[in-house]
C-alpha cells in the first residue's frame, strides 16, 4: 500500500485518496501511543521502518479487534491463523506496546473451546498486559458469565463487566454496550453504568486525556444496521469537560473516525473478516473479497498519545 | 392354540411398529415439505438480518419453525417473554416453538436487536 499523499487541502497528512483507502481497511493492528495528553497513531508498518517509537511518546498501545475465533465460512475460512499474524506483526515491532486493549468479539459464538483457542494463540505475543472488553459474539448464551470470568476478573469489573484504570496520567474506561438490548434498538449501556461512569470520572481533572473503549460504536456510525449505542450521548455528556477524549470501537470491522469538539471516535479493522462499508450491501454480514485481498482488509490499531497537539492523529495499518 | 395365540400377538405387535413407521414417516416428509415451500407454511427465513416474513399469522397449537440462513448468529426472543427464547442459531440452524393462545408474539433478535417480527395466534 502507497503511503502516498496526493491532496492535502487541510495539511493534515491524510488526502482524499488515502482517506478511502483507510476506509477499505479492516481488521488491521494500529499503535496508539500517548504523551502528554493527545493521542496519535502510526502504522506498524511504519514504525518497523522507523526502527523505533516517536521519541516523545509516553505511552504506546495496540487496539486488536473481533477476532471471531470459530468463524470459518468463506469470508475467511482460518480466522485462528490472521489472528497469529496480527500477534506476530506486535511482535515483530521494536518497541512493543505497552499494553493491548481486545475491543470485542473474540468469538463467533461463545463456545469455551473458541475462547481456549484464542487465550492459547494469544499466549504467543509478547506483551502481556490485556485489556478487554465484550462484543455481542462473546455474551450469546450467557449473559456474559464466561466472560467475566475469564477476562473481567482481574480489572475487578463492576455490573455486567465495566472498569476503569489509570495509565501514565491517562483515564481509560472500558465499557460494555452488547447487553440487555431491547427490541428496535441499538447497542446500550444501560442506566447504571452511565451512573458509574458519571462517579467514575467525578475526581479527575478536565486536563486528563480520557480512552473509553467499547465493542458497538459509541456514535450513530449506521443505525440502520444497528452501528450505534442509544445512550452513549449521555455518556459523551459526562464526559464534555474534558480537552482530550478518544473513543476506540470495534464492531463494524472496518476503519472509520469522526471528530467531534474534543471528542475522537474511531473503529478498527478486525483480524477476522472485512465488513461492507455503511449501505453499500444488503446487510452488514461477512464481507467476501478475493483471497490476496484479504490481509489487505484485516489489521490492529496503533495508539499514540503526545503532548502538545491539538488534534489527533490515527493511522491503521493492515496485515499485507 | 396358545402358539396361534402367541403368533397372532405377535403379528399384532408388528402391525403396530409397522404403523408408527409410516406415520413418523409421514410426518417427517410433511416437515420437509414445509421447509420447501417457505416462506408461508409458518417458517420464518432469516436472511440478511431480517426475518421473513415479518408478520405470520398461525393457528393455535401449529408448529412455527424458524431456520437461520445468515453468516452470522440470530437469536429468537419473545419481547414480553411470552415464550421460550432460543439460543444463538449458527448458519443453517433451526429453533421450533409451538404456537399457545391466540394473540400477537412480538419477538427481536437479542444479537441484533433492530430485526423484529411479529407473529399473530389464531383460534384453531
Amino acid at each position: 500500500m502507497s503511503d502516498y499523499i496526493s491532496h492535502d487541502h487541510e495539511h493534515d497528512g491524510i488526502d482524499r485518496r488515502g482517506f478511502l483507502q483507510c476506509m477499505a481497511w479492516a481488521g488491521t493492528g494500529l499503535l496508539w501511543t500517548i504523551s502528554g495528553g493527545v493521542l496519535a497513531s502510526k502504522t506498524l508498518a511504519e514504525i518497523a521502518k522507523a526502527g523505533s517509537l516517536p521519541a516523545a511518546t509516553d505511552l504506546s498501545f495496540l487496539q486488536i479487534s473481533d477476532s471471531h475465533i470459530g468463524f470459518s465460512k468463506e469470508a475467511n475460512k482460518d480466522v485462528t491463523e490472521t489472528f497469529k499474524i496480527a500477534l506476530d506483526r506486535i511482535n515483530a515491532m521494536p518497541t512493543p506496546p505497552s499494553f493491548l486493549i481486545h475491543t470485542g468479539d473474540i468469538t463467533q459464538l461463545s463456545k469455551p473451546e473458541e475462547f481456549d483457542t484464542f487465550d492459547e494463540v494469544l499466549k504467543s505475543c509478547r506483551t502481556k498486559d490485556v485489556f478487554f472488553v465484550p462484543g455481542e459474539h462473546d455474551v450469546l448464551n450467557d449473559g456474559g458469565k464466561l466472560y467475566r470470568e475469564r477476562y473481567l476478573k482481574s480489572v475487578e469489573a463492576k455490573g455486567s463487566g465495566w472498569y476503569s484504570f489509570n495509565k501514565n496520567g491517562v483515564h481509560f474506561i472500558g465499557l460494555v454496550n452488547v447487553l440487555n438490548l431491547q427490541a428496535g434498538g441499538l447497542g446500550q449501556l444501560g442506566d447504571e453504568q452511565l451512573e458509574w461512569i458519571e462517579n467514575d470520572v467525578k475526581g479527575l481533572g478536565s486536563s486528563t486525556p480520557i480512552v473509553v473503549f467499547g465493542h458497538i460504536p459509541l456514535w450513530a456510525v449506521y443505525p440502520q444496521w444497528g452501528w450505534g449505542t442509544s445512550d452513549s450521548e449521555r455518556a459523551l455528556g459526562y464526559l464534555k469537560r474534558f480537552g482530550a477524549v478518544t473513543v476506540l470501537n470495534g464492531h463494524i470491522h472496518q476503519v472509520l473516525q469522526k471528530i467531534e469538539g474534543n471528542v475522537t471516535f474511531h473503529t478498527a479493522m478486525s483480524t477476522a473478516f472485512p465488513q461492507p462499508a455503511p449501505g453499500t450491501a444488503p446487510s452488514p454480514g461477512p464481507m467476501k473479497v478475493p483471497a490476496e485481498k484479504l490481509r489487505s482488509m484485516l489489521g490492529l490499531a496503533n495508539v499514540q498519545y503526545i503532548q502538545g497537539k491539538s488534534s489527533l492523529a490515527i493511522v491503521d495499518s493492515n496485515l499485507s | 392354540m396358545f402358539t396361534l395365540i402367541k403368533t397372532q400377538k405377535y403379528s399384532a405387535i408388528v402391525f403396530a411398529i409397522s404403523f408408527l413407521f409410516l406415520a413418523s414417516f409421514t410426518l417427517g416428509q410433511d416437515e420437509k415439505e414445509a421447509s420447501a415451500t417457505s416462506p408461508g407454511h409458518n417458517q420464518i427465513v432469516i436472511k440478511d438480518f431480517n426475518f421473513s416474513p415479518m408478520v405470520l399469522t398461525v393457528k393455535s397449537g401449529e408448529k412455527i419453525t424458524w431456520i437461520n440462513r445468515d453468516e452470522e448468529p440470530h437469536t429468537i426472543v419473545s419481547v414480553d417473554k411470552q415464550f421460550k427464547k432460543s439460543t444463538a442459531l449458527d448458519t443453517d440452524q433451526e429453533f421450533t416453538i409451538t404456537a399457545g393462545a391466540p394473540g400477537t408474539y412480538t419477538y427481536f433478535c437479542s444479537v441484533h436487536p433492530k430485526m423484529t417480527g411479529t407473529i399473530i395466534v389464531e383460534k384453531s
